[in-house]
């Protein structure tokens, strides 16, 4: 008799990497060497708005030794490809500035001193225009989304109470451990190959091939081992990239682009802040009567991919409820400040952190012993319900299990014994569809391969990335149980665009879900096809819709999401009422994955995102001034040391989704959604007072509790 | 980073020497502030020299002298934080130590640093004023609450090296740090308060770290009201980076209330 086969799917296999990582061979862009290559930098405007009168270079100095590159000496288009054709590569001369740190002019040469001594003998003068600072004062749009179902017009008088709130979310910083860079080496026939930090390597791809006007054989991008992204390496590495081509074109000879942190956090993007309102009416009973809101996201300088943002939420606007009548109207607006872009949540915790607390102020207002929970259950979407965009969920809808099970592990709740610290506590209930929005995915259609090679070996070839979230080693689980071989006999290809397929880019929580379903489909097709053929052979799987998904651009109507993941998160928060400082002691997260493929890594992924998200609640605060980022180093922009982190308590909620690989459902981005509005509850619970606004610095909620002391006695 | 000679001398003596010989010298303890603006290039007039005072056996150490408890001017926060001696007689400054940076920096950083480099947030200064502790050079002692002379700026001359602080035995002092998160933190305010004598000393609140007067006058009397009413006088917060001057007010009051309501250990 065999013995039964011992699965990878479901078990907490070795990281792929993880053996690499933790001994230090593992090579991050800045560790490989390459000889004879150059150094570059960056030189950036220091204004936020006007145009380029001058760029002089100090006849004084010896520019001989270094290669200087500005607009003029891009063979390509002069646009960073994306979705609009707005921002340039390099502001061009007499071209306009719209903000701080962008860049303007590269230099490299071949020792770091040189390189210092050159950036401090150019000059550039501008023409001033007034800077647009504030979403308020901001006059152009770069996308607006409008979202209806019912009419809400047409029942506002039905409702017995109606309660209206504004919500604020600050700007946040990726700040992913290893800082932007690439490496860019001219290569025989006019090819470029960039080795670098990055997510997505065919959005590289197509960036160079558009600025360096390339051939898709000419532009070779390489992924090396890449020290976190949290989309902060979703678009902005194309503009790292770019420049370093650029450079090695001028240069003749490779060059490294590499970040020091102060650079990265001033120019790169930041998570779009916001401000939303809400006008929710409910019945007596509290029955959800309508729910009317308005976004504006600040999108900074540049479009980069803020309409999608914005698209994502709206589309998760209204929360996790379901709601008759919704009316979702949210904009973007350009200010003079560095673009935002994409940060895992991707413009879903910003919405969802005001339909959360939303749900907490009416249950407040309505009064009467209903709870903020009585409510969620009373709104929750169930099975067969109808979202703000009329998608029908038909399967795999988590919402009561995470509730009932994030209430089930909360510890009994132990007020403080502490005279100046007040404890409370706070829950939120979120969903984040997986995938790309719409029709997305059926757009890119996203494509992978699959070997059976003749040493009886099998390799994957995706250019889906790994970035610390577990790519490579669950793709080779999914392959070995779909081919059912040992994990051992699988393997994969390097992120490299000269060997792999384009798989679209590792976002929007789609690797595992939409990406690893390909992979789990070639291996099922190879395994058949073995029966009858002798390797070596390829199967190449590309995405195809399911004819069951609808999605209407035009009117926002339709299957938004393949599926959606489901987190309940209970937060327990002490604020000191001395320095108004708030401590998350424990956080307990109960989340709906379809199915952990990998429960430790599923459970690390949930722990860092609601780490991450924590921050964003707390500490993580950037100042602007003049349109630059005031908090731009380690030692002022203050995120959550070790000794800070709440004990966190994940529960895995297995609720399969047909259509996901074993059941799989995307769980990348839906942490970051439920922390900040729990902690935000929670402080409420503590102190009586409502923030509405993340982060709740301790200067913010110390004011608050100023202003709740002065009331009390004014009144009393 | 800056061009710099290092030199590393052999004994005190030496230093003095090589410090008092060598023009644009600057000494190098642990370096964690040195390093930092070095590699900067903030320093102005930029160095052309470091003198390595890290192992210098006479900077080292932590012991008690005629009455007092005498730590090395290059003795390492994790040293002080380790001595039996700094646990029991001077606990606060051990509690401070404890929120300096963390581990890594615990190792390297030192009192003496702290010290010369006079950072209004420095986080043993308010401990070091609360405890009337004096600054022992190369050439004489110094008081610490004349040694902090403007931003930045110290009683040290040109060429003056701290080799010690001394602290008096039995003093009770009690410390707190407010700086947003647990470690890695620069301080938004840092408070010593010695109830007797009456000592209210404060950081990050001002250009320098400094003895609340008139907060202090108040406590003498016995008016713990009048204390933490007068020390909102005594300070002169500013809106920063880090936080804000109303901000740094309130919790300098608060904080001060609170640790007027402590019993010390000791
Ligand atoms: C990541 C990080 C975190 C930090 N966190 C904190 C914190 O929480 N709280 C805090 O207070 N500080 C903090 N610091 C600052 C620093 O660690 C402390 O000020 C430390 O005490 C400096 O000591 P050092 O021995 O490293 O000084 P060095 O860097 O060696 O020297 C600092 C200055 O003092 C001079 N100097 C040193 N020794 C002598 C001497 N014997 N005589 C005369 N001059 C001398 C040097 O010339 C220099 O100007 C931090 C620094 C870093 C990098």
């Amino acid at each position: 008799m065999c013995p039964a086969p011992v699965t990878a799917v479901g078990r907490s296999v070795p990281r792929r990497e993880g053996a690499d990582k933790v001994t230090g061979r593992a090579r991050y862009t800045d560790d490989i060497t390459v000889q004879g290559a150059w150094s570059g930098r960056t030189i950036r405007s220091t204004i936020a708005r006007g145009a380029i009168r001058s760029i002089t270079l100090d006849p004084a100095f010896d520019w001989s030794r270094v290669v200087v590159v500005t607009a003029d000496d891009i063979p390509g288009d002069n646009v960073v490809q994306l979705i609009r054709e707005d921002q340039p590569v390099l502001a061009p001369r007499g071209g306009e500035i719209k903000h701080k740190e962008e860049p303007i002019l590269l230099l490299a040469a071949s020792d770091r001193a040189t390189l210092e001594e050159a950036a401090t003998h150019v000059r550039i003068e501008y023409e001033l225009a007034n800077p647009v600072f504030e979403i308020g004062s901001a006059t152009e749009v770069f996308s607006t989304v409008e979202i209806t179902k019912g009419d809400v017009a047409s029942v506002e008088r039905t409702a017995d109470l109606v309660v209206e709130r504004e919500f604020r979310v600050g700007l946040q910083e990726q700040l992913y451990i290893e800082p932007q860079g690439a490496i860019a080496l001219p290569e025989a026939d006019g090819a470029f190959r960039v080795v670098g930090s990055l997510q997505c390597p065919y959005y590289v791809h197509r960036a160079l091939k558009r600025a360096l006007k390339l051939t898709d054989q000419q532009a070779i991008v390489v992924q090396a081992e890449t020290g976190g992204g949290f989309g902060g390496k979703e678009e902005y590495p194309s503009i790292v990239a770019v420049h370093a081509a650029l450079l090695a074109r001028k240069a003749g000879r490779p060059v490294r682009l590499i970040y020091d942190r102060h650079e990265d956090l001033a120019a790169t993007t930041k998570r779009h802040p916001g401000v939303i309102r809400h006008r929710t009416g409910v019945k007596k009973d509290g029955t959800l009567v309508f729910q009317d809101i308005e976004i504006v996201l600040d999108g900074g300088a540049y479009c980069t991919l803020t309409p999608v943002v914005l698209s994502r939420a709206a589309i998760h606007a209204a929360g996790a409820y379901s709601c008759p009548n919704v009316r979702i109207r949210a904009r973007a607006v350009a200010t003079n400040t560095p673009p935002n872009g994409a940060f895992r949540g991707f413009g879903a915790p910003q919405s969802l952190f005001a339909a959360e607390l939303m749900v907490e102020h009416v249950a407040e207002q309505l009064g009467g012993g209903v709870s903020s929970v009585d409510l969620r259950r009373k709104w929750m979407l169930r099975l067969g319900d109808t979202t703000a965009t009329g998608q029908v969920l038909t399967e795999s809808v988590g919402s009561e299990l995470v509730l009932d099970a994030a209430l089930k592990a909360a510890t009994t709740f132990q007020p403080s014994n502490i005279p100046t610290v007040r404890r409370g506590r706070g829950l939120s209930l979120v969903f984040h569809g997986s995938g790309f929005t719409g029709s997305g995915e059926k757009k890119l259609s996203g494509t992978i391969a699959m070997e059976a090679l003749a040493d009886g070996t099998f390799r994957i070839l995706t250019a889906s990335t790994e970035i610390g979230q577990g790519t490579k080693t669950i793709f080779c689980q999914l392959a070995a149980d779909a081919l059912g071989v040992p994990l051992e006999r699988v393997t994969i290809a390097p992120q490299d665009t000269s060997l792999v397929p384009d798989s679209g880019p590792t976002v929007a929580s789609r690797t595992a879900m939409i990406v690893g379903r390909l992979v789990q489909e070639a291996a099922a097709e190879i395994k058949q096809r073995l029966q009858r053929e002798r390797p070596p052979l390829r199967v190449d799987k590309s995405y195809i819709q399911p004819d069951s998904i609808h999605w209407d651009e035009a009117t926002y109507r339709g299957d938004a999401y393949p599926v959606y993941a489901w987190a309940c998160t209970i937060a327990d928060v002490d604020v000191d009422t001395t320095t108004g400082e708030v401590r998350v002691t424990d956080l307990v997260t109960a989340v709906d994955c379809g199915k952990a493929l990998h429960p430790v890594m599923a459970e690390g992924q949930i722990e860092g995102g609601c780490l991450q998200a924590v921050g964003w609640a707390t500490i993580e605060e950037i100042k602007m001034k003049d349109g630059g980022y005031q908090n731009d180093r380690l030692a002022t922009y203050l995120i959550p040391t070790a000794l800070d982190a709440p004990r966190i308590r994940t529960v895995l909620i297995e609720n399969p989704y047909s259509r996901g690989p074993f059941g799989a459902k995307g769980i990348g981005e839906l942490p970051m959604d439920g922390p900040a509005p729990a902690v935000i509850a929670a402080i409420h619970d503590a102190t009586g007072v409502w923030l509405d606004e993340v982060p709740a610095t301790p200067e913010k909620v110390l004011a608050a509790l100023n202003g709740a002391q002065r009331r009390e006695a004014a009144q009393s | 980073m800056h061009d710099v000679t290092y030199l590393r001398p052999t004994d005190l003596k030496d230093a003095v020497q090589l410090y008092r010989t060598t023009p644009g010298c600057r000494p190098l303890a642990g370096g964690t502030d040195l390093i930092v603006m070095l590699h900067a290039r903030t320093l102005r007039p930029p160095p052309r020299a470091v003198l390595d005072v890290w192992s210098l056996l006479e900077l080292k150490g932590v012991r008690r002298t005629q009455g007092m408890l005498e730590i090395g001017a290059a003795e390492s926060y994790t040293g002080i934080i380790r001595s039996r001696d700094a646990q029991e007689h001077v606990p606060a400054l051990v509690a401070a130590a404890r929120t300096i940076g963390a581990a890594q920096i615990q190792n390297r950083g030192t009192l003496g640093g702290n010290l010369a480099n006079a950072s209004p947030a420095g986080d043993t200064l308010p401990v070091l004023l609360a405890y009337d502790a004096v600054v022992v050079t190369d050439r004489r002692s110094i008081p610490i609450d004349q040694f902090f002379t403007g931003y930045r700026k110290t009683a040290l001359q040109a060429d003056e090296l701290i080799v010690a602080v001394r602290m008096p035995l039995g003093r009770r002092v009690v410390f707190r740090k407010v700086g947003t998160r647990a470690a890695q933190a620069i301080s938004k305010v840092v408070t010593a308060v010695s109830r007797s004598p009456a000592r209210v000393a404060i950081g990050s609140v001002a250009e320098v770290p400094l003895r609340a007067r008139r907060a202090e006058a108040a406590l003498e009397r016995g008016d713990m009201e009048g204390a933490i009413a007068a020390v909102a006088d005594d300070i002169r917060p500013i809106d920063d980076v880090r936080s804000t001057a109303a901000y740094r007010r309130t919790v300098t009051q608060n904080v001060l209330r609170e640790l007027l309501s402590v019993k010390p250990a000791l």
